[in-house]
């Protein structure tokens, strides 16, 4: 009897800490920072620049605008489908067209979505694997 | 003792380096150029001063990229003649990147269109606010969009149509996508066109494919000395980001070469299908069409540059001294700004400088060497949008100074010679 309690109360004790431990502490943001820093370097970096801070006039910043810190399903459409539209960003408008890159997984373009969300004096929220996977569903 | 050594160490350093010839700098802050050469700021913060052009009575014209205030062109006017602009008047609103003075014309580019303004006997533009267009309809499709222009002695006006596309793939910049054969960009865009400098409203039906395969030109320029135009073309990004297997980054760096080219009426320069490889200085098959860096395929037959300049340093405006007023090495040789890289990436960025290249009837007669440099404002080069300037024009004044444009900090520099000959 005292075992069943004594049992009982350590599963509801794991039931309770998994259900109100916050997300934040079950993602790892420094392992997906470093994943994410790996696509970017990779892909990212030629047209962005090492600091985010893009080309004027032709690739588009990735410091504070309101692309990068905003909604994260258009972020994902960006990426899955690329972006070829005259629009205006933080003031200025940008000539060259952003390459889809259908190739990368549902976790890579979270990863790489959080490096950008926090680097370069970003401090958007960063993108979850689940997240991604949902807004992919819906492009297809 | 080791404070005299150093200060000994010092001198010889500055010595050598003034006997090098090297670019100095003037005042603190300044650009560097070589010495008895002087730099004036005629205004600054005029926006994105793109191509520039000096009327015979001194008056600057500016073109800027973007409208600032509303306006699209800025005459700078120097009253009292120390250089420095005490008048600024704004008209146009188109922004754009040509501009160019011939017959008693002001012509002007947007990034579809070709207007001119007419000059009245006092040298005052006759009606700021109705030019007239001389060429409408070209494409633009954002990429590789401003319209630069040249006019030549016999009444034509020639204009860069850039490609709005890296190397014709079947999906721009995307690693995988084939190149088009035949590239159908060809048809409308990536070449140099002709129209007549007099006739209004042309488009491509009116208009000449003078030359083909140019894949962006900016800087372009009628050298009189040899009456053909020449040009500096932009050569491709990204081999190594879409060609990993086949290019380094270091090489990605390094290749292609800008190719400064003479254009001549059906010329081909290759674009999409070739790029100038300056190491191994060939013309080789691009990735995108089956080329691994090494095969040559149906490049051989394609123009060869007359100079091979750094990769990516992107030049964006050409000049032919033809003044008195620099020492005689200068006349009818080859002034070139370049804008800086940023294909660069992920190594450091190079280029943002104005460069002198010899000429001897028409042809390269020796090496480049850097004319003006420091635009960069900072030692660290790691993005173009950090440099504090980025030299985008070039022009003569009448009594043989040069200027230089800037459209990141907006500036015009005079350049005058103010030593020995």
């Amino acid at each position: 009897m005292k075992i069943f309690a004594a049992s009982a109360l350590l599963i509801c004790g794991a039931y309770f800490i998994q259900a109100f431990m916050p997300a934040q502490q079950q993602y790892d943001v420094k392992a997906a920072m470093a994943r994410g820093k790996k696509v970017y370097d990779k892909i990212c970096i030629v047209c962005h620049q090492p600091d985010g801070s893009g080309v004027p006039r032709m690739n588009p910043p990735l410091i504070k605008t309101k692309v990068t810190l905003g909604p994260k399903p258009k972020l994902v459409q960006i990426l899955v489908k690329g972006f070829n539209e005259e629009v205006e960003i933080n003031g200025e408008y940008y000539s060259n067209p952003m390459p889809a890159q259908p190739q990368l997984t549902n976790q890579e373009i979270a990863d790489v979505l959080t490096y950008v969300r926090r680097s370069f004096g970003n401090k958007a929220s960063y993108v979850t694997l689940a997240e991604v996977k949902a807004i992919r569903a819906k492009l297809k | 003792m080791i404070k005299l050594f150093s200060s000994f160490i010092l001198i010889i350093a500055a010595a050598f380096s003034a006997c090098a010839g090297d670019p100095v700098h003037s005042a603190p802050g300044d650009i560097k150029l070589p010495a008895g050469f002087k730099a004036i700021v005629v205004a600054d913060k005029l926006g994105n001063a793109r191509h520039i052009v000096v009327n015979s009575n001194g008056d600057v014209y500016v073109k800027l990229e973007r409208l600032k205030d509303g306006k699209g062109i800025i005459r700078l006017r120097d009253t009292n003649g120390d250089g420095v602009a005490d008048e600024k008047f704004g008209f146009g609103n188109f922004g754009g990147t040509g501009i160019a003075i011939k017959n008693g014309y002001l012509y002007a580019s947007s990034d579809d269109q070709v207007y001119r303004y007419k000059f009245n006997d006092k040298n005052e533009i006759e009606n700021p606010d109705k030019p007239e267009i001389i060429i409408t309809g070209l494409v633009n499709k954002r990429q590789h969009s401003s319209k630069s222009i040249a006019l030549d002695n016999n009444g034509f006006i020639y204009v860069n149509i850039g490609a709005p596309s890296n190397a014709c793939q079947e999906t721009d910049r995307t690693a995988g996508s084939k190149g088009q054969m035949p590239c159908p960009i060809l048809e409308t865009a990536g070449g140099i066109w002709q129209f007549r400098a007099d006739k209004l409203n042309q488009s491509y039906a009116e208009g000449v494919r003078y030359a083909t395969g140019l894949r962006n030109v900016v800087g372009l320029d009628w050298n009189t000395s040899v009456n053909e135009l020449f040009v500096m073309q932009h050569g491709r990004d990204q081999l190594s980001q879409l060609y990993p297997d086949n290019y380094s980054n270091e090489q990605n760096a390094e290749v292609p070469a800008e190719e400064f080219f003479i254009v001549k009426k059906g010329m081909d320069f290759g674009w999409p299908y070739c790029y100038y490889d300056p190491i191994q200085k060939k013309k080789l098959l691009a990735p995108e069409y089956g080329g691994d860096g090494k095969t040559e395929g149906l490049c051989g037959t394609k123009e060869k540059p007359l100079y091979a300049f750094p990769a990516h340093w992107a030049p964006n405006a050409l000049l032919f001294y033809t003044g008195n007023q620099f020492a005689a090495k200068y006349k009818n040789g080859a002034f070139i700004a370049f804008h800086g890289s940023w294909n660069r990436a992920p190594l450091e960025q190079a280029g943002f400088n104005v460069v002198f290249l010899p000429m001897k009837e028409g042809k390269p007669s020796g090496d480049y060497e850097i004319f003006a440099d420091d635009f960069v404002g900072g030692k660290e080069n790691l993005s173009p949008s950090k440099s504090k300037h980025r030299p985008c024009g070039l022009a003569m004044g009448t009594d043989g100074s040069m200027y230089i444009s800037d459209d990141q900090g907006g500036t015009v520099w005079k350049i005058i010679y103010t030593g020995e000959k």
